[in-house]
């Protein structure tokens, strides 16, 4: 068994697409219509072949009230890697993204947060070293 | 201020925990919950629960030794010294 997605919460698919494409960089996987909504998949240029991220739709009732908790304290809905924190967080904030969290030292990693406009918060992480397994 | 808030200021000083806390919001300001605790695994590697944090802020805030204020929809706390310089000079004072 793999884990071949992981899913963000999104108010808005078609601006969620346009955020996590223009801005973070990531590319398109899968667009197919379900109902209503759409099965929206990116992937990362460096791992096109990796871990694809759902913009899944929010529609939810219970979803609006977890996703404002989050962000009322902070809370990151994900996380994703970067090689050069400082690099990344110069070129998103010249994109005009917005950042919560300033790169940070925390423990074996440095992070830093940004909001993603559809409601979540994200963070973005250097490691210092490897995890442990 | 009376005693019951001279009280509430000595106990939310009485604990190491709440004390640094007070200092990393000294160094900063306007710090969310999920920052706090990350300054705190920053600083020694040791991770304390977010609810733990919260318990704490909520007595340091009853003492009026944070305020919180809102950057976006993100809750955020910072210092307020003044019932410190106000304990302090009502009571503490006469022995320094």
């Amino acid at each position: 068994m793999r884990i071949y997605v992981t899913s963000v919460l999104v108010d808005d698919q078609a601006k969620a697409l346009k955020f996590y494409t223009d801005k973070l960089g990531f590319i398109l996987k899968h667009d197919i219509p379900v109902g209503e909504h759409r099965w929206l998949t990116v992937v990362s240029k460096e791992q096109p072949e990796g871990t694809e991220l759902l913009l899944e739709p929010g529609a939810h009732p219970a979803v609006q009230p977890f996703k404002d908790a989050l962000v009322k304290d902070g809370i990151p809905a994900t996380s994703f890697q970067v090689q050069d924190l400082n690099a990344e967080f110069a070129r998103l904030r010249e994109l005009g993204v917005v950042f919560t969290l300033e790169p940070m030292d925390a423990g074996s990693v440095r992070m830093a947060v940004l909001d993603d406009t559809c409601g979540n918060l994200i963070q973005l992480v250097e490691m210092k070293q490897e995890l442990p397994a | 201020m009376n005693d019951e808030e001279l009280d509430l200021i000595f106990k939310a000083l009485g604990d190491a925990t709440r004390r640094r806390i007070l200092d990393l919001l000294q160094e900063r300001s306007e710090r969310s919950l999920f920052e706090i605790c990350a300054s705190f695994v920053a600083a020694d590697g040791k991770s304390l629960s977010r609810q733990t944090i919260s318990q704490h802020l909520d007595m340091l805030e009853r003492a009026g030794l944070i305020t919180t204020s809102w950057k976006g929809r993100t809750k955020t706390h910072s210092l307020n010294v003044a019932p410190m310089q106000m304990a302090t000079n009502q009571w503490l004072k006469k022995y320094l």
